[in-house]
């Protein structure tokens, strides 16, 4: 009956003249079969292992020109001055903190709105058109109009983060509101619920899961243009240390920059993954 | 005595790009208090939209609902519902799920309802359960006792067993009726399946299709109460024949089979 039941051994690799081992024939992949925990994780670090071998390889015997792409120990010594000196902390403290900033303004005004235009088609209607347009302007194209108008403020920085996670995520809220069931609603308003209470209680509770993996995938976009915002015109940040570190072409220290970026990136998708699995049991796949 | 529902003269039109559609057409029907009614009719004849009407999830286009001498004008928790897709709000356990409704109630009062009902489903000991460790019919019990809860004056369930396997379903039939007979509750129930209606019903609504119409009434005088081997018995066979005959031309002729099959 279900679907993690192994089928016989053999029988269709022998027909196409696949080796006929009856392990290999087992150990097929299946659409959407679970893996197990140490899979999980084995495969996840050899990939990362991969891509550091290469990495290595191509550096330590000189494939490539040091100063084009330094050794895993050169910038393992830029890791090193940098955090000693402690000019490194300094520099992720500013980047967490517009990211985190520039995050909570756009998702504290998305889910509302992103509420409002699922629920009621007025809103929707409304609201849609001029989102989407600025949606399709690149946020980047507004970096020189709010230095004119912010100066290189922390302001200008929240502004670009804003125009760059905002109008994406509103649309993503929009559409995990509407892929409510709609039994559910009709269920609390037999249940003598009033619409108000509709939809706080059911709708935005039933959206949630979908909200928070929403809010999970702007972080990232957060990340991406967090940087940009921060190579021009900034005084600090992770992206401001990888632009001194290019005028003085030490490739080191940008890669540095580089890898603490996807690591932080990293460190942020996890706990959301972490939030949703401990806040959300019965959203994973056959409510193991 | 006044019927506990009284729909009269209801109609339902929508508009549409062919023009006006008529779902349901001078729906006349009461229901006694204690009454079990179901209804049934071929496919798209708007039995379940009239049980939305009932509900007061959609707007009659014309005619008069009242229930317990009061017009219908909405929703409300006087009417218990129990749809077919299932319902139950997987963020909350089956305890929470029933407790749900009965916010009106304080907390203590709440959770001593909510587990009385779970036993007449009995399913007490799932009430730290999620729907997604309960089975589909288990499910619908959990619904059904958060409707029961409620006290409504009037149960309403559309094809409440309609995604259930034929054994649960069975089984989910013989349940009702234990609690009907006990509580003698006012139900109407839409179902397209012809020994279901028949074999929990008092009285039968059969619907007519495009506009849906009342076709017939009838009465079902299989003797309470009722138990599954009743379904092998002459009465209950011929009035199966004679409900078929109704609901199968009329499906024949509005579905575009009657053309194929002759």
């Amino acid at each position: 009956m279900s679907l993690g039941t192994p089928s016989p051994p053999g029988a269709l690799t022998a027909v196409v003249g696949a080796p006929r081992g009856p392990l290999l024939a087992r150990r097929r992949l299946r659409l959407y079969e679970p893996i197990k925990r140490r899979t999980y994780w084995t495969l996840a670090v050899a990939s990362l292992c991969t891509v550091f071998a290469v990495w290595a390889a191509l550096s330590y015997n000189g494939a490539v020109e040091n100063l084009f792409l330094p050794t895993p120990t050169q910038v393992w010594q830029a890791a090193v001055t940098e955090s000693s000196t402690g000019i490194l902390w300094p520099d992720i403290g500013a980047s967490v903190l517009r990211i985190v900033l520039g995050f909570a303004i756009s998702s504290v005004v998305a889910i509302p709105v992103g509420l409002l235009m699922g629920a009621y088609k007025v809103f929707e209607a409304g609201l849609e058109p001029p989102i989407d347009f600025m949606r399709y302007t690149p946020a980047v194209a507004f970096i020189p109009l709010t230095l004119i108008w912010f100066g290189t403020t922390t302001t200008q920085k929240l502004v670009i983060l804003f125009i760059a996670i905002f109008f994406q995520e509103v649309l993503l809220v929009m559409d995990n509101v509407k892929n409510v069931p709609v039994p559910f609603v009709d269920m609390a308003y037999t249940l003598g619920l009033s619409p108000a209470q509709v939809l706080r209680r059911v709708v935005f509770r039933a959206a949630l899961p979908g909200i928070v993996d929403t809010l999970r995938i702007s972080m990232g976009w957060g990340w991406t243009y967090l940087v940009v915002v921060e190579l021009v015109g900034a005084t600090n940040g992770l992206g401001f240390q990888i632009e001194q570190a290019e005028r003085y072409l030490n490739t080191p220290e940008i890669i540095l920059g580089i890898i603490v970026i996807g690591i932080l990136g990293l460190i942020f998708d996890f706990s959301f993954k972490a939030i949703y699995a401990q806040a959300f049991p019965y959203m994973s796949r056959r409510g193991r | 005595m006044a019927p506990r529902l009284s729909l009269k003269g209801v109609e339902k039109t929508f508009p549409s790009r062919a023009g006006t559609v008529h779902a349901l057409a001078d729906i006349n029907l009461s229901l006694d208090d204690g009454e079990f009614v179901s209804v049934v009719g071929a496919s798209g004849c708007g039995k379940s939209t009239l049980l939305r009407i009932v509900a007061g999830l959609e707007p009659a286009s014309g005619g008069e609902l009242v229930l317990d001498n009061a017009p219908l004008l909405g929703p409300g928790k006087d009417r218990g519902m129990v749809f077919q897709q299932y319902t139950l709000y997987p963020w909350l356990s089956a305890q929470d799920n029933v407790e749900f409704g009965l916010r009106h109630l304080p907390k203590k009062q709440r959770a001593d309802v909510a587990r009385r009902f779970l036993d007449v489903v009995g399913l007490v000991d799932f009430a730290r359960s999620y729907p997604f460790q309960l089975s589909g019919g288990m499910q619908q019990r959990v619904a059904i006792a958060r409707a029961l809860a409620l006290k409504p004056s009037i149960l309403l369930m559309d094809e409440p067993f309609g995604a259930l396997d034929a054994q649960t379903r069975s089984l989910m039939q013989e349940l009702l009726l234990s609690i009907w007979e006990r509580d003698r509750l006012s139900v109407l129930f839409v179902t397209h399946d012809i020994d279901e209606a028949i074999f929990l019903a008092d009285r039968i609504c059969v619907l007519a299709t495009k506009p849906g119409r009342v076709r017939e009434l009838i009465d079902v005088p299989l003797p309470r109460p009722r138990d599954f081997s009743q379904q092998m018995g002459r009465d209950f066979l011929q009035l199966k024949q004679h409900v078929r005959g109704l609901i199968h031309d009329e499906a024949a002729r509005n579905t575009g089979f009657g053309s194929v099959l002759r």
